[in-house]
């Protein structure tokens, strides 16, 4: 059996863990909670657009855009992988980079077949290490990010899908579903197939006010379609980062759970080895004793 | 005087929400003002001042490109970015501006660098514009 100054030691540095993750956990829920207002005060910008886009879609005449159509074959696929900055959040981004990586192997046979881009340090030295081909690359996003933060990326990410670089894109992250939950999520980010489709439904649904479209339908399409995409991309992130905040949050309060218990059962261990050591002193004394008489 | 509910979101959240008498921007063609009552209307805005009139006050609010959507009695503008006048972080506004002045002077005509700092410029103007007003 350890000894006693051993076994206070950990007892000393467990407690030491536990208080830094009992810290971490309740830094990660206050965050958590302000990614969720972040991704809450987004919603009506996208509800908006799409909106806009869906009734300009079904206008009479029939406005259509590049953006919004199936390209008959598909050359390079594009992959937005939105992983984060730092560990310590659990399976948060191996499960979302194993999950990348089965697709990325049953879809496609060589490298030139797609291309990633990265959002955050783990997913970004997880490709690099594996030689896989990074278009292009951010890290250091802040906890909150603003839409200005990741305006560049998106806008080139966009971009390259109309000089046809990429001819479809997907955006895969974790979905935020609850506090404790995340859900590996992967959407078709570009072409804009489903707002087409949903247009058409709305249409079934009931009339939206006939706009006058200045200067006409085409021009408002060309400028709003790549807008709402990268509002599309901005939207993932906000919904990643809420997960992020999630997962950390659950990782941190189960190694605090285990730290409890580690504590528990080494104190356990500590008072059975100090009872051992008094029982053996009596015996030594008492035999002690027994042996003079 | 009648009013419409005028909304300005972006997409870090909302700028200004309220009702408003007249509210003027600047379209890719030009000026437009929009009166209560008025056409569904579409269309994309510059880089400018959003001008709000409201019970004879006028209010301004920079504008970095987006849309307009007019209802009969609503105005949605989605920007990329818009900012009231005591948001403006006037020095960066200004750093922002010589930086622009200083990239146009090097660039060439043609290039893409030349373009993108054009815009910086124009909204670094806009934004000390509506500040200063």
């Amino acid at each position: 059996m350890a000894s006693l100054k051993e076994i206070k030691t950990r007892i000393g540095s467990t407690k030491k863990t536990k208080q830094i993750t009992k810290a971490m956990e309740m830094v990660s829920a206050a965050k958590l909670n302000r990614a969720q207002g972040k991704a809450e005060s987004f919603q009506p910008y996208t509800e908006k657009i799409r909106e806009v886009v869906a009734s300009i879609a079904q206008g009479s005449e029939g406005a259509s855009h590049p953006m919004l159509e199936d390209r008959p074959e598909i050359k390079k696929t594009g992959y937005i992988v939105i992983t984060s900055d730092r560990g310590l959040c659990g399976a948060y981004n191996s499960g979302l980079l194993r999950e990348t990586m089965n697709l990325i192997e049953q879809r496609h046979s060589s490298q030139d077949e797609y291309g990633l881009v990265v959002l955050g340090k783990v997913g970004r030295d997880f490709f690099k290490k594996r030689n896989m081909p990074i278009f292009q690359e951010i890290t250091g996003l802040a906890d909150q990010p603003d839409y200005s933060d990741i305006k560049n990326i998106a806008e080139t990410t966009v971009q390259m899908f109309n000089d046809e670089v990429f001819d479809e894109v997907y955006i895969h992250f974790n979905h935020f579903v609850s506090a404790i939950s995340q859900r590996v999520t992967e959407e078709k980010l570009l072409p804009l197939t489903t707002l087409a489709k949903e247009a058409a439904a709305e249409e079934a649904s009931g009339p939206t006010p006939n706009y006058l479209y200045e200067p006409d339908p085409e021009t408002i399409l060309e400028r709003l379609l790549p807008h709402y995409a990268e509002s599309l991309i901005y939207g993932s992130l906000l919904d990643a980062k809420a997960s992020e905040f999630g997962a950390r949050m659950s990782a941190m309060r189960s190694a605090t759970d285990n730290a409890d218990n580690r504590i528990d059962e080494l104190t356990l261990s500590y008072n059975r080895a100090r009872q051992a050591a008094i029982t053996q002193e009596i015996n030594e004394i008492v035999g002690g004793a027994a042996a003079q008489n | 005087m009648k009013t419409m509910q005028t909304n300005v979101v972006t997409p870090d959240g909302s700028v200004f929400d309220g009702q408003v008498e007249m509210v003027s921007v600047r379209t890719i063609d030009g000026e437009l003002g929009i009166l209560p009552n008025h056409l569904p209307l579409v269309t994309p805005l510059s880089i400018g001042a959003v001008r709000l009139k409201e019970s004879g006050n006028v209010r301004l609010i920079a504008l970095s490109g987006g849309f307009m959507e007019v209802r009969s009695d609503e105005v949605n503008i989605l920007a990329e970015s818009a900012e009231l006048p005591s948001e403006i972080d006037v020095t960066r506004a200004r750093a922002a501006k010589e930086r622009a002045e200083r990239r146009l002077e090097q660039a060439k005509q043609d290039n893409i660098d030349f373009r993108r700092a054009e815009l910086a410029l124009k909204r670094a103007v806009n934004r000390l514009d509506v500040a200063e007003k």
